[in-house]
């Protein structure tokens, strides 16, 4: 496979020597760029600051509830705190992040030359930064950024809304584009452009999560926008879809963004699994354990987030019947996802492990991960959810799901692609120290948010009863290692991009696929021949 | 008499243990009905589930990570797939959720009876109070926050109930099956008591059901639990369970204090009466958004010292007050005030904070106005 390489590209060296074939010079290559290394670069340097916002939101939460009482914000900023840390953490840096991570390395594992629709996919990142430019923007109007919650029920987001709703449904809008036209191209490269050899059945699990996630992109994200589009017609030209005033109906507003919403929290872990799936494997030396099952696994779980959602919204008043359908199917959720984190721990089994610092990440991802998973059976039933439900509990449950899982998954990624991304490796002793700073404050910040919930606190609140004081203590104190935290992968990236130990065309002795028969870094144009897949 | 300090210091070490203890909370509580104590039940058993199978799975990650490592000299072995064992982690799991299911569709169905009650109950959600309405008992009352801003704001040391304490409680008679029919005004609530293990959402234009029956007297506490706005975390809800003697008692004395407000409606008020009325009535309904001093949070909520509106003509004011402002967060306070309220919080507005109109409006003027309104 190399030998077809070096035909285009004099060796293993760096190919931007190359004058026709490497980057445009300034800033001209990002604005314009059409290759996919150079795009899936802006997607992780986009989502990091996006990260990095949402986290500073979410700095100032926990800063307000380090006490009781209020000290440092009002209720009212508050509320526009909880709103923008959810919307810029799900839509501006899980997402991308993973969309970035398709863009680098499908391509790459599938022998392509770049994504099939490079116009487009030009076209669906610069669409990011301006939605997000609009919607940050309404922090600084009158009145207010968004203050409903990022899940902006109805009546609260329409008839209750500051005026800035306005500016967060474009917003919305522009987002939803962008990753309907992600989705796209990831599904028609996947689907046309792979090498020869490369059957559906051989592909990397990165490739089969992400091709699954993109078609739940093209399903959900168009409800989304009809989603925000009635709230527009509602709010603006008159119209009652969520009003029962009018004759509307605001619990239809929650079946419609949960109809979006719950396959949405699909698109944010199919991703990790799949790049957990090549890395477990990598660092244990040994083939990932039952790899058709966890394809299987892959699409039951995508099949079944169609059918669940309603368990968002067991205390509306949702007739028995109905309630008991959406618990039994959520509960059957439990299923593949045990057979997936079963399938990663028999992959370890008798492995010859070593802990670099993707695996360090990707270990913590699966027994996190399945703690999440854990709480998420809890809240399955639906009795239990009752108590439950809007409680700490949930709060506690998503980001046990989010951080370790979408968040530790996208580390993992990165430190695992890092050195075929620069051509250096990261410091590994860095590393190792950004992983266990990140696992202690992320487990001090979320663990006791379970205790609390469970005595009793609701989610969204400004200001609790003393009861709750010492366990928020200790979450903030978390939350702002773990914050900190993120300042020290900045620098680990920028030192490996920098410089550092020559990665060699494949650093990971363990590793498999064709992008470890690439040099490192990458070259700006790969794969211009298929390579010949066994 | 040397035994004392040692009984004063043992009390005093259980005080600050047994304190330290509920601070650190770290379950749901049992409750305080069947339904509650069926739905903890549920909780333990499916959190024991999930503790037995993290260790199973959790064990087996650790036992390869201490001695699967290579530094151990570990070979890697080559299996990578195993029908048998694939089918029979994929049905174990399935056979525990059909277990667990079992008691969980009961309660369930256990929580929808909500047929044959003694006692209906209607609750309403407002931005940001409840308001519980006896159906067949003509008795109505709004449930306001009643930890003071002082406290909220670290002026004062905060009380135990802090954000749990409301001026009038819903008083429920233990042993009886409760029924509550919840809706909304305004935005969507939800209605959470955790001892009940009740919590439904109250939703503007529909009526929600649920039921309770609680075993002991008792103060059971509880919030809302749907974002709703601004004070959406200063909005708790108290029950109050009494004895069926003392329910009956207090039904009745509420009743009489019903009567007693309409006949204050026609009394002669002074101005002073109206302002110290007006005061108590603008801290609880009106402060959380026009703020303390009358000094609002604009532009969200206008202040009301030196406005257009509360230096106005009367009748603009009184207007204002009693129908609200359609899409602003400004209530329409002729549905949720009496009369006399109306009155006293629109003098007291009209005369507070350096607004000196010297006028006042008396019940009888905002009957006069309903009364052509209709």
């Amino acid at each position: 496979m190399s030998a077809v390489i070096d035909s285009t590209h004099k060796g293993h060296g760096h190919a931007g020597h190359d004058h026709h074939h490497g980057p445009a010079k300034g800033l001209m290559r990002w604005v314009l760029t059409t290759n996919h290394k150079d795009i899936g670069t802006m997607y992780l340097w986009f989502s990091f600051a996006m990260f990095l916002l949402g986290g500073s939101f979410a700095m100032v939460i926990r800063a307000e509830l380090f006490q009781p009482g209020l000290q440092i914000v009002q209720p009212e900023f508050f509320n526009q705190m909880t709103t923008m840390h959810g919307l810029i953490m799900v839509f501006g840096a899980v997402m991308p992040a993973f969309v970035g991570l398709a863009n680098w390395m499908v391509p790459l594992m599938i022998g392509a030359p770049d994504m099939a629709l490079p116009r487009m996919n030009n076209f669906s990142f610069w669409l990011l930064p301006a939605a997000f430019a609009i919607m940050i923007s309404t922090l600084f109007s009158d009145g207010g950024g968004p203050n409903f919650g990022w899940t902006f029920y109805a009546p609260l987001s329409t008839t209750y809304a500051p005026e800035s709703v306005t500016y967060f449904i474009f917003a919305v809008h522009l987002m939803g584009i962008s990753s309907i036209m992600g989705g796209i191209n990831i599904i028609a490269t996947v689907l046309n452009l792979r090498a020869p050899g490369m059957t559906l059945m051989k592909m990397p699990l990165f490739v089969w999560t992400w091709l699954i996630t993109a078609f739940l992109l093209i399903a959900v994200m168009p409800v989304l926008a009809g989603c925000v589009t009635m709230m527009l017609m509602d709010i603006h030209f008159g119209t009652s879809f969520f009003s029962a005033a009018g004759g509307g109906d605001p619990v239809l507003f929650q079946h419609v963004f949960w109809f979006f919403g719950h396959p949405e929290v699909y698109i944010m872990i199919l991703p990790a699994f799949g790049a957990v799936s090549a890395i477990i494997p990598a660092f244990s030396r040994k083939p990932l354990f039952g790899y058709t099952s966890m394809v299987y696994a892959t699409s039951s779980i995508a099949f079944l987030s169609f059918i669940v959602w309603a368990h968002h919204m067991f205390v509306v008043g949702i007739p028995l019947v109905g309630e008991l359908f959406f618990m039994y199917a959520t509960m059957l959720i439990a299923v593949p996802t045990g057979v997936k984190v079963f399938n990663w721990a028999a992959t370890m089994w008798q492995g010859s492990l070593t802990f670099e610092t993707p695996m360090l990440f990707a270990v913590a991802f699966v027994i996190l991960f399945t703690i999440g998973g854990f709480s998420g059976l809890m809240l399955a039933m639906a009795p239990a959810d009752y108590q439950y439900q809007d409680t700490y509990f949930v709060v506690a449950h998503f980001h046990y799901v989010l951080v370790p899982g979408a968040i530790f998954g996208i580390f993992a990624s990165v430190y695992y692609w890092l050195p075929k991304w620069t051509g250096n490796m990261y410091d590994e002793t860095l590393g190792k120290l950004h992983f266990w700073l990140s696992f202690v404050g992320m487990n001090l910040a979320f663990f006791p948010m379970h205790f609390v919930g469970l005595a009793g606190m609701p989610r969204r609140i400004p200001d609790y009863n003393l009861q709750f004081a010492d366990f928020n203590m200790v979450s903030s104190i978390g939350a702002f290692m773990f914050g900190a935290t993120q300042l020290f992968f900045l620098f680990i990236v920028i030192k490996c991009i920098r410089g550092g130990k020559p990665a060699g065309d494949k650093p990971w002795d363990g590793a498999e696929g064709l992008e470890w028969t690439l040099p490192s870094p990458a070259p700006y144009h790969t794969f211009q021949t298929p390579p010949d897949v066994k | 008499m040397m035994q004392r300090p040692r009984i004063w210091v043992g009390l005093l070490l259980w005080a600050v243990f047994s304190q330290a203890q509920a601070a650190w909370t770290v379950n749901m509580a049992p409750g305080a009905t069947d339904v509650s104590r069926a739905v903890f039940d549920l909780h333990m058993i499916t959190f024991w589930i999930c503790v037995v199978i993290g260790v199973v799975v959790f064990g087996a990650m650790f036992w390869s990570m201490l001695i699967h490592r290579r530094s151990t000299g570990q070979q890697p072995a080559h299996f990578h797939e195993s029908t048998t064992v694939e089918v029979l982690w994929t049905l174990i799991p399935l056979v525990i959720l059909v277990v667990i299911a079992i008691p969980a569709t009961k309660t369930l169905i256990d929580i929808y009876d909500t047929t044959e009650s003694e006692l209906d109950i209607q609750i309403t959600g407002y931005q940001w109070k409840w308001h519980y309405k006896y159906l067949g008992q003509d008795v109505e009352f709004f449930s306001n926050l009643a930890t003071p801003q002082s406290q909220i704001h670290n002026q004062e040391p905060k009380s135990e109930n802090y954000l749990l304490e409301v001026d009038n409680p819903l008083v429920v008679p233990v042993g009886t099956k409760v029924r509550f029919l919840i809706t909304g005004a305004d935005v969507i609530h939800s209605w959470w008591v955790p001892a009940l293990a009740v919590k439904k959402d109250a939703i503007p234009g529909f009526v929600n059901e649920s039921w309770t029956r609680i075993d002991q007297p008792g103060v059971y506490r509880g919030q809302c639990t749907e974002l709703c706005g601004k004070d959406h975390g200063f909005m708790p809800i108290v029950v109050d369970a009494r004895s069926k003697e003392d329910f009956a008692k207090w039904l009745a004395a509420r009743k009489d204090e019903a009567l007693q407000l309409k006949e204050l409606t026609s009394k002669e008020w002074t101005r002073e009466e109206l302002m110290a009325r007006g005061e108590k009535t603008y801290q609880t309904t009106c402060a959380a958004c026009h703020q303390a001093e009358g000094q609002g949070l604009p532009p969200m909520f206008p202040a009301l010292k030196g406005s257009k509106i509360a230096t106005g003509p009367k009748e603009g004011h009184l207007g204002l007050v009693f129908n609200g402002k359609p899409g602003t967060a400004m209530a329409a306070f002729g549905k949720q005030l009496s009369e006399v309220d109306i009155a006293a919080v629109i003098t007291y507005e009209r005369n507070a904070w350096g607004n000196a109109m010297n006028d006042m409006v008396t019940p009888k003027d905002v009957l006069a106005f309903k009364q052509a309104q209709e």
